[in-house]
């Protein structure tokens, strides 16, 4: 006899069980007994002192000053708190919500900034700074990130990013100095960006190269050509090839003087605002125009697109054509608003970050924007760091963004679900 | 919007390489009418078809539309021409909505280029309940079973004004109520002038549903005949010899129950119960075949008892052991025989010899391996001789066994797994994609089997091979079982079954059916 005669017929969708994940309370537990350890037993004697606003500000906030033993306690009492909960919830067979990790994220933030901070030589940080200087930072971040938004969501992956950001610089730098003018530059950026798109895209999609390996070899290739014109060319006269004027920063009237996020919003380079501009483009573009629509159709099933008549290998070279001057913008963030001179490897692993921050960001322009975001905290946290005098070993702080890169996408993203033909070369028939 | 479209296929021949794929094709398709396309897989209507809507270019001959010489450069100029094909894998966009995948390709758009989707959400609304089709704009394709996404296929060829539709095998995927539902729909398009190209390989709705056929084999027209036309006589044209549709099995013996499923429960990684407290067993001698619309859980069932999935409960028994939670390996050798559903994937190494596939379930183990070395001569003798048991058609026993046809490959797997004794047998899709006479032969393979006494256990999505192997059918709905019937259940109480009805249920509706109409299907099955 067997058991589903008695069962009723039913409509809709297979009942489900969870199955028990214990990722989650796993690592909640070992970073709140790692922020006991460090943060709350090791806190250093000291109090801690977050500025919020510049002196000359036109509204001036109170400044923040915690005890950094207190602290330390407290966050790591509620974090042990949140890693038991979460353990019971995952037993009793339920998820663990989102927002008990995003308090717990906040709290550990919280206590590592206290304790690093504490234990430097001025306990003293100017919260404002640290957070525009992250904004700054992750412009190119950002501007890569769109770049790989675009190269990816129309099925081409981009790891090129790093020398579209990089042959950028180099071509901002260079026209900028020629012409003295940054305007020319940032053209030239732009430009620069292309050439590089147009050699991934013709080999990825003409010739169906593997496209990491065109990639990585772009990367190389890219360092190798910069670098070479750098010690030869540029080097020989630095003022006639290696020195661009830098973009003006515009500050947008009463929009700037907002405390706190006016300076970090509405005091950017051209380039900043540029910034801006094309991720609302690129939003908006991917979700409500026709455009948009063919480039995540290629994207996600090109056959589906080409018996409809969509023309999937020119869209997507359109589109990594196109991904190729968002990156060149970004490209010309180094020259001509962060330093005014190439570098040789300038852009420094930045391409790599960013690529995170689209994987991260889950191939959303807006994901891919806070992401971007988190990342210049990283960068910019241990410049700060290291400007405090602090007791962490400057390697270790060097770090801190890589760490916070692989913690984000190995831990956080879960499974996020790529552009379905992403890699995928499109041949027809 | 015209009336009707004639279209007319002339001397159409495509090669790929030195392959004839269609070989001077002449077919005429008017108005108002449903032409079915019926030949085995890999006669080449497919590619008829693509050439027709503009995916292949013809390497001789000429379409004509309306007497009208065209020549189509992509899907976008046959579409233009009038001509919608619903594709045997559906081109739908699995993460955009029923109105995106609508509107792709034939956008309207407001200012700037934004998207206007309105206007495609009320044509689809309009076409959905011209033919009571259901369908909401706004859902998204993947979370919507596959026979409305065939209505969606549907709608996209309509709101492209087709005349001619192309249904490439529409009915592969859909429960026998949805195949009905389906067949009824042509009949609407029918009746509204459209022109409809039906491919298949199944007999008996091509008969019930064409105004004409006509019968392609390697690549070449056989002939016309009219629906009229007995399953025998297609059949026979369809492969160029006399074929026996049914196989002459004798009784089974059942003998002692050996192998037993008891409340097995398999979990997705999403933690959805694919298969959802299962209990059946199978006695030495007979055949278990298990029924249901694909991807109602039997795939998961298949590779928990072979030990491939991870999230399993339940116990499954085989000759007093228990399997679950042992190892694969550990569990072929125990004598389980298995014949994955996809052959090309799971069931051999496309890029192996013929020999080398044939003894991957023994490659380290005597006569064919001592200690680390393997022995060449014994896998190649073994070879020779299944290539000669199974009349496996194929250049040598060193041709990549990617290289054969699809039931040449079928023939590979299904000689290696009964190349050893065996406890329990199971085969998943064992006839799927291969050509009737192959059919013939691994179906007889596969009774035989049954006939030394091994269990035997058959997952198959198509009824007819359902009803051809079964001893006793188990009917498996989202993953539940709906009951297990005997041999002779009708087809009409099976469907209900799969559409997730209990086997008193449905026995009870059927006879109800029956009973109002006596004669009108009495005479077919």
């Amino acid at each position: 006899m067997s058991t589903a005669t008695a069962t009723e017929p039913q409509q809709g969708s297979a009942p489900t069980d969870v199955v028990r994940n214990w990722k989650t309370p796993v690592i909640l537990a070992v970073l709140s007994v790692l922020s006991l350890l460090v943060f709350a037993i090791g806190a250093p004697d000291n109090s801690v002192t977050f500025r919020l606003s510049a002196t000359n500000d036109a509204l001036v906030l109170p400044d923040i000053v915690l005890s950094a033993v207190v602290t330390g306690w407290v966050t790591a009492i509620l974090m042990l708190a949140a890693a038991v909960w979460s353990f019971q919830l995952v037993r009793s067979g339920r998820k663990v919500p989102g927002w008990l990790v995003t308090v717990f994220a906040v709290l550990f933030i919280v206590a590592f900034l206290t304790w690093v901070v504490g234990s430097a030589r001025t306990p003293n940080v100017a919260l404002y700074g640290l957070l525009a200087g992250s904004f700054t930072l992750a412009v190119p971040l950002i501007f890569g990130s769109l770049s790989g938004v675009l190269c990816e969501r129309s099925g081409v992956v981009n790891i090129a990013i790093e020398g579209q950001l990089l042959f950028g610089a180099f071509s901002a730098a260079v026209a900028g100095s020629l012409s003295g003018n940054a305007f020319v530059g940032l053209a030239a950026a732009a430009i620069g960006g292309v050439l590089v798109s147009a050699v991934l895209a013709v080999f990825s999609i003409k010739y169906i190269v593997n496209q990491v390996i065109v990639g990585v070899v772009l990367n190389v290739l890219v360092s190798g050509l910069t670098g070479f014109l750098f010690s030869t060319v540029l080097s020989s006269d630095p003022a006639k090839w290696n020195s661009p004027p830098r973009l003006p920063i515009i500050s947008i009237p009463v929009l700037s003087d907002i405390p706190v996020l006016g300076p970090i919003l509405f005091e950017q380079s051209v380039v900043g605002y540029l910034m801006y501009i094309a991720l609302a483009v690129i939003y908006v573009g991917l979700f409500h125009t026709k455009w948009g629509l063919r480039t995540r159709a290629v994207g996600e099933h090109p056959k589906a697109a080409d018996t409809l008549g969509v023309k999937v290998n020119r869209m997507r070279f359109m589109n990594v054509l196109l991904a190729g001057v968002v990156a060149g913008f970004g490209g010309a963030f180094f020259t001509l608003v962060l330093v005014s001179s190439f570098g040789r490897d300038m852009t420094a692993g930045q391409g790599y970050i960013a690529l995170a921050a689209l994987i991260f960001g889950r191939w959303n322009p807006l994901g891919a924007f806070f992401a971007a975001l988190l990342f210049g905290f990283a960068t910019n946290l241990q410049y700060v760091l290291s400007a405090l005098g602090s007791t962490v070993p400057n390697q270790f702080l060097a770090m801190l963004p890589y760490v916070v890169t692989i913690f984000a996408v190995a831990g956080l993203v879960g499974r996020a679900r790529p552009p379905a033909a992403s890699g995928v070369p499109y041949i027809k028939g | 919007m015209g009336w009707g479209l004639k279209l007319e296929l002339k001397g159409i021949t495509k090669r790929f390489g030195s392959l004839v794929a269609n070989d001077h094709i002449d077919l005429v398709v008017q108005p108002g009418q449903v032409h079915s396309l019926l030949g085995e897989n890999g006669a080449g209507k497919s590619t008829l078809m693509n050439v027709l809507y503009g995916l292949y270019e013809p390497t001789e001959g000429q379409i004509l539309v309306d007497d009208k010489p065209v020549t189509f450069d992509g899907p976008g100029d046959a579409m233009a021409a009038g001509i919608g094909m619903v594709h045997q894998h559906f081109m739908l966009v699995p993460v955009f909505t029923v109105a995106e995948n609508v509107a792709l390709g034939n956008e309207a758009t407001k200012a700037a280029g934004m998207l206007n989707l309105d206007d495609t959400r009320a044509r689809i609304r309009e076409i959905s309940d011209q033919y009571g089709f259901q369908v909401d704009p706004d859902a998204v394709i993947e979370d919507l079973p596959v026979g409305v996404q065939q209505r969606v296929e549907i709608i996209k060829a309509l709101v492209r004004d087709a005349e001619v539709l192309i249904l490439d095998e529409p009915t592969a995927v859909l429960t026998p109520k949805e195949t009905d539902e389906l067949l009824g729909i042509m009949g609407q398009l029918k009746a509204d002038g459209k022109a409809i190209v039906f491919i298949s390989h199944k007999l008996r709705e091509v008969k019930a549903v064409s105004d004409i056929i006509t019968v392609i084999r390697r690549g070449k027209v056989v002939g016309d005949a009219p629906p009229s036309a007995s399953t025998t006589e297609l059949a026979e044209m369809m492969v160029g010899r006399a074929v026996s549709l049914t196989l002459n099995k004798a009784a089974a013996q059942p003998g002692e129950e050996t192998f037993t499923v008891s409340d097995l429960t398999v979990l997705s990684a999403t933690g959805q119960r694919v298969v959802d407290g299962l209990s059946f067993g199978i006695a030495r001698g007979e055949i278990m075949a298990v029924a249901g619309v694909q991807g109602n859980g039997q795939t998961e069932l298949t590779e928990a008892i072979l030990g491939l999935q991870d999230h399993v409960s339940g116990s499954i028994r085989l000759e007093g052991h228990e399997l679950v939670g042992k190892k694969v390996k550990d569990i072929i050798e125990a004598g389980v025989g298995f014949v994955p559903e996809d052959r090309s994937v799971e069931g051999l190494v496309g890029t192996f010899s013929v020999a080398e596939n044939l003894i991957l379930n023994r490659y380290d183990q005597p006569p064919f391996a001592r200690g680390l070395a393997m022995k060449p001569a014994v896998i190649n003798k073994n070879a020779e001789q299944y290539i000669a048991e199974f009349d496996v058609r194929t250049q040598s026993a060193e041709a990549a066994a990617g290289t054969l046809s699809g039931g040449n490959q079928q023939k590979v797997v299904m000689a290696r797994e009964l190349s050893r004794p065996l406890k329990l047998f199971i085969a998943s899709q064992p006839t799927r994609g291969v050509d009737v006479g192959s059919i013939e032969f691994l179906h007889k393979r596969i009774v035989a089997e049954r006939d030394v006494g091994t269990p035997v256990l058959i997952v198959s999505t198509e009824l007819d091979e359902v009803l051809e192997l079964a001893d006793r059918i188990a009917v498996l709905y989202q993953g539940r079982l709906m009951g297990i019937v005997p041999a002779g259940t009708s087809r009409g109480e099976l469907g209900l079954m799969m559409a997730g009805m209990n086997a008193e249920e449905a026995q009870a509706q059927q006879a109800q059916v029956e009973a109002e109409q006596t004669d009108v299907e009495g005479g077919e099955a």
